[in-house]
């Protein structure tokens, strides 16, 4: 029997509505006790002393990148699961897009295999819509549902052509799963570089409109309320996509959305000001590239307001790790993403500091929103995900919410050092990361008791 | 070397009365009289939405002189001898390469033409290779063009030598709206409060953006006119934040010509690519050429005296109607002329060495 207890710290578990000091006590890789002085009760463990910390469930990403395999000079499983234990991810839902794309069983197994060597946080993964990507002909669905993936996407490209969307989504309805959709109109987006805006038109780079992500949102929200399916918006950016998402909600709809952490908090100008100041050498600022591209200020001001009200689910980093090579180039030759899983908790804590969410109201989007948005926590194995409730997954996090860092890429478990935020100072910091009861990273600052 | 001479016969073309001016003869410095210091702190050209209005009379001022040593029967002086300037060109120009090669040269700079081959030229990292060998080889400037938005500031992150933008995707051509304010005021004696219209594909053109930081940032009003399709999001005051200001000054919009141009000081006819039709911009150019085309009868809208320009190369019968580009108003080719004595003037201030009348004696 292994039992961790993380001390004294204030748990915040939004979906059993407690927030107060308490222990929390894992067992054998599921929580076993959560009150105060309960840690006191266990006579041999490895202990975390949270006073003065905020403790929460693990954070679940539906939405990132680990490469693995083809990309391998980007990130790893070994590397980018690394990353999430840094950024408080015990749970990462990993995208399709690599090479060979899983499309398939023995695709599927592979990664599967890989997770189960050297992988440091939970891995779930998800399947393609189509085959190769390519938009054309369905992916097996149901041998990729037996094989255990838990959403299909073809993220990175959107299923362009609405006959096959809509036997995608309808099919779906058998398995239960959503389909994820990168939602934005390759026809209308053509070879843009970053948002449609007047960011764009003074560096003369092509732009990518809003409307390219609105009318696909809104074909594809169509599409899935006539099949019953379960449509799930990767990546929600702007103020018209919100507003259809709301509306379709509220017709009750299955419809869930993410957002980005970068779609919450920064604007198209950070393609031209970079963090590290607005030095000119440095505009076209390629770390600031990214699809959908980051939008304006009503864009992220809808985009927080209904994560807010829970019209967003769930907060996911789209965690795009790339190499140097992949960035330090012409601007409309460099690849779109940004390395997010270390940054996240700190850059949405400035969502916190400024009133715009409250603290149980960002864990819950990091936590049990993304959970119930696509039923993990109904998965075998995986109950309770997104919670500390008794016999729930033992996953949770420590978290410093006023601890004040400095982004330093070099410093990155991440292989991607790619992002805009270098040299920006966050206040927010994972402290420690546990998943399934065991340690998987700690602050060196952190003592145990 | 390519072609060196196109750039100076296009400059021997020009108005003959006023460029030969008694020949002072070979050798002698430029600007050797007294001149007053030239604000100039910029290490490279990038664009002109950072260069002071200071700094662009610095290069308008010096240009007045460099045009004096162009008018000389030998134009050549040895000001910047032992400057080494590369042409970096990743897409095809004849007159903007051969503008800048025989400022080099009239000036005694030594200058390296680089023709990269495009295909070897697919992936970036070509770009910070290619710049850094340069600087390896001890280049004072490097000119390029690139079909890439904001290349320039790639390759100055990785350069030891000035950049010059000669031309970056639809981002800008600093030299080429030098170029504009350099002919306006020469023919109009002065930039501030004249209303320039620029009339075209603003969407794509780099000239237009240059032009419209320049002119603005020296005081005139700029009119852009185009169809909807070819005008980019962000221009008009509702469209932006106000902080957006300094990046995108406030330009008038138009899409109706003869509203456009009514009380026009100077005319800009932009150059239109074949490609906006295809691309599903336009119903066709005939339909473009009915509804924008300069035409003598439209020029009439404008003041008395009014300019016409052309950034070049010209689809006469498109933008432009070809009995009115070569007429009296169009001002076109002396445009070319001025060209080479502002990148004589830029090439000089990038140069470092010191005020021009510091480098005068040589003579």
């Amino acid at each position: 029997m292994t039992t961790l207890a993380i001390h004294n710290g204030r748990v915040v578990d939004p979906a059993l509505g407690r927030d107060g000091i308490a222990d929390v006590v894992i067992v054998d890789g599921r929580v076993a006790r959560v009150g105060p002085g309960e840690g006191e009760m266990v006579v041999e463990a490895e202990r975390i002393d949270a006073t003065g910390l905020v403790v929460a469930p693990g954070f679940v990403d539906l939405h990132c990148h680990l490469r693995q395999p083809g990309f391998e000079y980007k990130e790893t499983v070994a590397s980018g699961t690394r990353a999430a234990a840094r950024g408080g991810f015990t749970t990462l839902c990993a995208m399709p897009n690599t090479e060979p794309p899983l499309d398939s069983r023995a695709a599927v197994e592979s990664v599967l295999k890989e997770v189960d060597s050297s992988a440091l946080v939970r891995v779930l993964p998800i399947g393609c819509i189509t085959r190769g990507r390519a938009g054309r002909e369905l992916a097996p669905a149901g041998e990729l549902a037996e094989s255990g993936v838990v959403a299909l996407s073809d993220d990175g490209d959107a299923v362009s052509d609405p006959h096959v969307m809509r036997q995608a989504l309808s099919y779906s309805t058998a398995f239960g799963f959503p389909i994820a959709q990168h939602c934005e109109d390759p026809e209308l987006v053509r070879d843009g570089q970053m948002h449609e805006g007047w960011v764009a038109t003074w560096l003369g780079l092509r732009g990518r409109p809003a409307s390219a992500e609105e009318t696909l949102v809104a074909r594809d929200i169509a599409l899935a309320e006539q099949s019953g399916a379960h449509l799930h918006i990767a990546h929600i950016s702007t103020a018209g996509a919100v507003a259809l998402v709301r509306a379709a909600r509220a017709r009750g709809a299955r419809i869930t959305a993410e957002v980005t952490p970068h779609h919450l908090t920064l604007t198209h100008e950070a393609v031209a000001f970079p963090a590290d100041g607005d030095y000119r050498e440095l505009r076209y600022d390629t770390h600031a590239k990214v699809n959908p591209p980051l939008r304006e200020e009503a864009d992220v001001a809808a985009c927080v307001e209904a994560l807010r009200e829970g019209v967003i689910d769930a907060v996911a980093t789209d965690h795009a790790p790339h190499a140097g090579s992949d960035k330090e180039i012409e601007f409309d030759l460099a690849a779109p993403g940004i390395s997010g899983l270390e940054t996240a908790f700190g850059l949405l804590m400035s969502l916190v500091h400024e009133g715009a969410l409250t603290l149980p109201e960002l864990i819950e989007r990091l936590t049990a929103g993304p959970a119930r948005a696509w039923r993990l926590d109904e998965r075998e194995g995986l109950e309770g995900l997104g919670t500390l409730a008794p016999g729930a997954v033992g996953d949770a996090v420590v978290l410093d919410p006023e601890a004040s860092w400095v982004v330093d890429p070099a410093a990155f478990a991440s292989l991607g050092r790619n992002t805009p935020l270098a040299g920006r100072t966050l206040r927010g910091r994972v402290v420690a990361t546990v998943v399934s009861g065991h340690l998987a990273h700690r602050l060196a600052t952190v003592g145990a008791l | 070397m390519t072609v060196p001479l196109t750039g100076r016969a296009a400059a021997a073309a020009g108005d003959d009365r006023e460029l030969r001016a008694p020949d002072p003869g070979p050798g002698e410095e430029v600007g050797a009289g007294a001149a007053p210091a030239l604000p100039w702190s910029q290490r490279h050209l990038l664009d002109l939405d950072i260069v002071s209005p200071a700094e662009i009379d610095s290069v308008l001022t010096l240009a007045e002189r460099m045009l004096e040593v162009l008018e000389r029967r030998i134009a050549r002086v040895p000001t910047l001898r032992g400057f080494t300037v590369f042409t970096l060109f990743y897409e095809p120009s004849t007159r903007t390469r051969a503008s800048f090669e025989l400022a080099g040269k009239v000036l005694g700079a030594d200058v390296v033409n680089v023709s990269p081959q495009s295909a070897s030229v697919q992936k970036g990292e070509s770009l910070v290779d290619t710049v850094r060998t340069l600087s390896a080889m001890e280049a004072n400037a490097i000119v390029m063009r690139h079909a890439s938005a904001g290349a320039p500031y790639l390759a100055a992150r990785h350069s030891a030598a000035s950049i010059v933008n000669a031309g970056d995707g639809a981002h800008a051509h600093p030299t080429q709206a030098l170029l504009d304010l350099f002919t306006i005021r020469r023919q109009l004696g002065g930039i501030a409060g004249r209303r320039v219209v620029m009339i075209g594909d603003i969407a794509h053109s780099r000239v237009a953006r240059s032009d419209i930081w320049g002119l603005t940032a020296m005081g005139a009003e700029v009119v852009i006119c185009g169809p909807p399709t070819l005008l980019p999001r962000g221009l008009r005051a509702g469209e932006r934040p106000e902080h957006a200001r300094e990046a995108l000054p406030p330009v008038r919009v138009e899409t109706d010509i003869r509203r456009a141009l009514e009380g026009a000081d100077v005319v800009m006819a932009l150059r239109l690519q074949a490609e906006r039709q295809q691309g599903g911009l336009l119903p066709s150019l005939r339909e473009y050429a009915r509804l924008y085309q300069v035409t003598a009868e439209r020029f009439a809208l404008a003041r008395p005296g009014a300019l016409l320009m052309h950034p070049g190369p010209k689809n006469e019968g498109i933008e432009i109607a070809s009995d009115i580009a070569t007429g009296d108003h169009s001002i076109i080719e002396r445009q070319v002329t001025n060209g080479v004595a502002v990148r004589m003037a830029l090439l000089y201030l990038l140069s470092g060495r010191g005020a021009p009348e510091a480098a005068g004696g040589a003579s």
